[in-house]
């Protein structure tokens, strides 16, 4: 339990049901420790993830609903398994989501351990999504939701047969103004509690502070990212102050000045060099997906025709996912894609359902050969 | 459900005494201790009652006595009230925040404190103490009983440095009182702390010894209540509630009901560490014995679990203890004291605080007894990938 309107609504709904709940929210990071370094304000605001706002939220609606209500602090593991890599996949020119760590290690790992270790047999979440048992395939799927514009099923790609068994979404079938009228009817104060946006342990949202601020905090110094911004014929633009200020697909804030608007086609985190072209640059046709998780079906054994979907706004698009033998694959789209981003998650559909998920690896501009893709 | 309620050490319910002596100063002698008049004279009898048994209770005169709202003031306003910038503070790394935080605010006005660690028992070394004095040095503060693990504090041998020194000391007696007999003479203490919840009187109240010629400044002022020593009008009910509450815990001492406990709380560890493999009592050393505790407390460490886990199952099924420190969410962090007395992070976070209440029963060591063992092996077998990384 968040404190936010969904996972509120799923609480009131599963009491509403008769079923035995216990409300559970993760204390993950503590909103004070950062408090008064530059860009940081000095008490926290409300509507962030772990603020106390937020705990004493969930904790009235647990209260409000006579459900029992723990708070379970997970703070070093998320710092371990989210907040550090986040830091790192920047440094190395990446762009990292972090709500798909959280998911894949707090939320349906630990949250779920936890949570049977109590006594109870599955966990019940506010995220838009579905799942079901299909016995023909004997396989546990995941289903996009009722409510395509919060559809959430890209964060959850890395879910494992066990994690879909072990959960429920109570949300899938329901749209947004459907579960406030739910939150209303069951007398939520909260019913009416704007949706959290940003990144909860970001306070302000500026994640180069925050990286600042982060290895301050930790006595390590920033490493010097700092190069060169080039053109993808190896022309030097200008310089740069290091690569984690750069996204794929980034415009503003570049330094440069150009007749035409350039963006950030390609960051090299070795040679710290950061490639700026025109919009047509920023457009791929191919990436390589590591770490797979297979939903649908239990593995990848050849091409399969698939909609793949590269950032959260995106709109998913067909392409050719092809395994590369070494446990990662090839993805093809058929229509060249912007801005496929290193770091971030890419989810495979077939139709509603999400065929696999998985995290962009690396990602071929314009000219780059698929071969050479393929064998790097 | 059967509910067994073993945090004695977070708080206590009312005993029905208590109850009692308190109920007729809420709407029948609701006066102003201050006042002239009858009502006022009736409320200011009750509270000097109150303050003669407090007297008994901690040895001292009747004008000794100075009540507050609990252990939290009776903390701050030892050090708030002592120190002065440029002073020295000595105290241990195992008090209680209300201890501990005070000592970090007065560092930013000057005051400089010397945390002393216990021993891998839970025991600071009184010469520890002594070496760390220094010419500046004005105070120390040092808790009688700990209120994680029990232990009890060598206070007389630390109240004779104190005295050679010529230094301040304060008793933080919060978790010692009611378990321990206190004797501020015997201690040589200046000012000691107790708070009534800890003790079966009501939250939001409780008393100071300051002993005659302490020159302990309020940190509340305003009316020449409590000789001026804290200003604001008595909380009459609560008062008389402490009074009653002391009274019932000499009564307690002097009985043998608090040995009775301490044999009711052994039997609950060695059950626990019987029936639990990888189990162990934390401060124990290596021949099983451990330093002298409070009757009521035992602290146990878990092998391959999380406490806060163990914790939140145990009272899914009745049973109530504590684990670690509540964060300022009401997630748990690992024990500052455990941590202090040299156990990682691993082990203080799998460590779990039983602490009786006096009127603790056999019934209730065996249903505590029944409960743990189920629990705990339902714990590990889910989590099997902690094996091994605990301890």
């Amino acid at each position: 339990m968040s404190g936010g309107v969904d996972s509120s609504t799923v609480a009131a709904m599963l009491r509403a049901e008769g079923a035995e709940v216990i409300g559970l929210t993760l204390q993950l990071w503590n909103q004070n420790r950062l408090a008064g370094k530059p860009g940081v304000p000095e008490a926290p605001k409300a509507g962030r993830c772990c603020s106390l706002d937020d705990v004493y939220d969930a904790r009235r609606v647990a209260e409000k609903l006579d459900i029992p209500y723990y708070v379970v602090n997970q703070e070093e593991r998320f710092e371990a398994d989210v907040v550090r890599p986040f830091v790192s996949e920047y440094l190395q020119g990446r762009t990292p989501i972090p709500c798909s760590l959280c998911n894949n290690h707090l939320k349906f790992d630990q949250l779920l351990l936890t949570a049977r270790q109590i006594g109870a047999d599955r966990i019940a979440t506010g995220h838009y999504a579905r799942n079901e048992y299909d016995p023909a395939r004997g396989r546990w799927i995941l289903k996009r939701p009722a409510d395509l514009a919060k559809d959430q099923t890209w964060f959850l790609g890395g879910l494992t047969q066990e994690q879909l068994s072990r959960t429920l979404f109570p949300l899938g079938h329901l749209q947004k103004p459907e579960v406030r009228e739910i939150a209303r009817q069951s007398h939520l104060a909260l019913a009416d509690k704007p949706d959290s946006q940003e990144i909860c342990f970001i306070p302000g949202g500026d994640y180069k502070q925050f990286i600042a601020n982060y290895l301050e905090e930790q006595g390590e110094p920033l490493p010097d990212s700092s190069g060169e911004l080039v053109t993808a014929g190896g022309e030097v633009l200008g310089k740069h102050k290091g690569v984690y200020n750069f996204t794929y697909g980034q415009r503003k804030g570049l330094g440069v000045t150009s007749p035409n608007p350039l963006y950030v086609i390609q960051i090299d985190a070795a040679s710290h060099r950061v490639t700026l072209g025109e919009e047509p640059e920023l457009n791929s046709s191919f990436f390589r997906v590591k770490d797979l998780n297979f939903i649908t079906i239990p593995a990848l054994t050849g091409a399969i025709r698939v909609e793949a979907k590269i950032r959260h706004r995106h709109e998913p698009a067909w392409a050719t996912m092809q395994p590369d033998g070494n446990g990662c694959a090839v993805v093809t789209f058929d229509e060249p894609q912007r801005a496929v981003t290193p770091g971030q998650c890419a989810v495979f559909y077939d139709g509603d359902e999400v065929v696999a998920g998985g995290w962009i690896d690396s990602v071929s501009i314009n000219q780059v050969n698929h071969a050479a893709l393929a064998t790097s | 459900m059967r509910r067994i309620y073993m945090d004695a050490n977070a708080t206590t319910p009312l005993l029905p005494e208590v109850m009692e002596a308190m109920r007729p100063y809420w709407m029948e002698h609701f006066g102003n201790a201050s006042s002239i008049h009858q009502q006022g004279q009736r409320a200011r009898t009750a509270v000097d009652q109150a303050r003669e048994t407090i007297a008994e209770f901690f040895g001292c005169h009747d004008a000794e006595v100075v009540f507050n709202s609990g252990g939290t003031e009776g903390d701050n306003n030892a050090l708030f009230g002592l120190l002065h910038p440029g002073d020295h503070l000595i105290t241990t790394s195992i008090e209680h925040s209300a201890v501990l935080a005070a000592a970090d605010r007065l560092a930013k006005f000057g005051v400089e404190t010397t945390r002393i660690d216990p021993g891998p028992d839970g025991l600071i070394d009184p010469m520890d103490i002594l070496r760390a004095i220094r010419p500046e040095t004005r105070l120390i503060s040092v808790m009688l009983a700990n209120n994680e693990t029990g232990v009890i504090q060598p206070v007389e041998e630390i109240g004779k440095i104190a005295a050679q020194t010529g230094v301040f000391f304060h008793i933080d007696a919060v978790q010692g009182a009611g378990k321990v007999q206190i004797d501020v003479n015997r201690i040589g203490c200046h000012v000691l702390s107790i708070s009534g919840h800890k003790m079966h009187a009501p939250k939001g109240v409780g008393a100071m010894y300051v002993r005659r010629g302490t020159p302990l400044e309020p940190i509340f002022v305003g009316g020449s209540h409590e000789r001026r020593r804290r200003a604001g009008t008595e909380n009459v009910p609560s008062i008389i509630g402490l009074g009653k509450a002391a009274e019932l815990a000499m009564e307690s001492l002097a009985t043998g009901k608090i040995a009775k406990l301490a044999r009711l709380r052994d039997r609950l560890e060695q059950g626990i560490l019987d029936l639990v493999p990888g189990t162990g009592v934390n401060g124990a050393n290596s021949d099983g014995t451990v330093a002298p505790r409070a009757a009521n407390t035992s602290n146990i460490w878990f092998d391959q679990l999380e406490g806060e886990a163990l914790v939140i199952a145990l009272d899914l099924k009745g049973v109530a203890v504590s684990g670690g420190s509540a964060c300022h969410s009401g997630a748990t962090e690992p024990s500052h004291v455990l941590m202090a007395m040299g156990l990682d992070k691993t082990r203080a976070r799998a460590s779990l605080r039983f602490s009786l209440l006096k009127t603790a029963t056999e019934e209730d060591i065996d249903y505590v007894l029944n409960v743990v063992p189920t629990a705990v092996e339902r714990l590990r077998e889910l989590a099997p990938a902690m094996a091994g990384t605990a301890g």
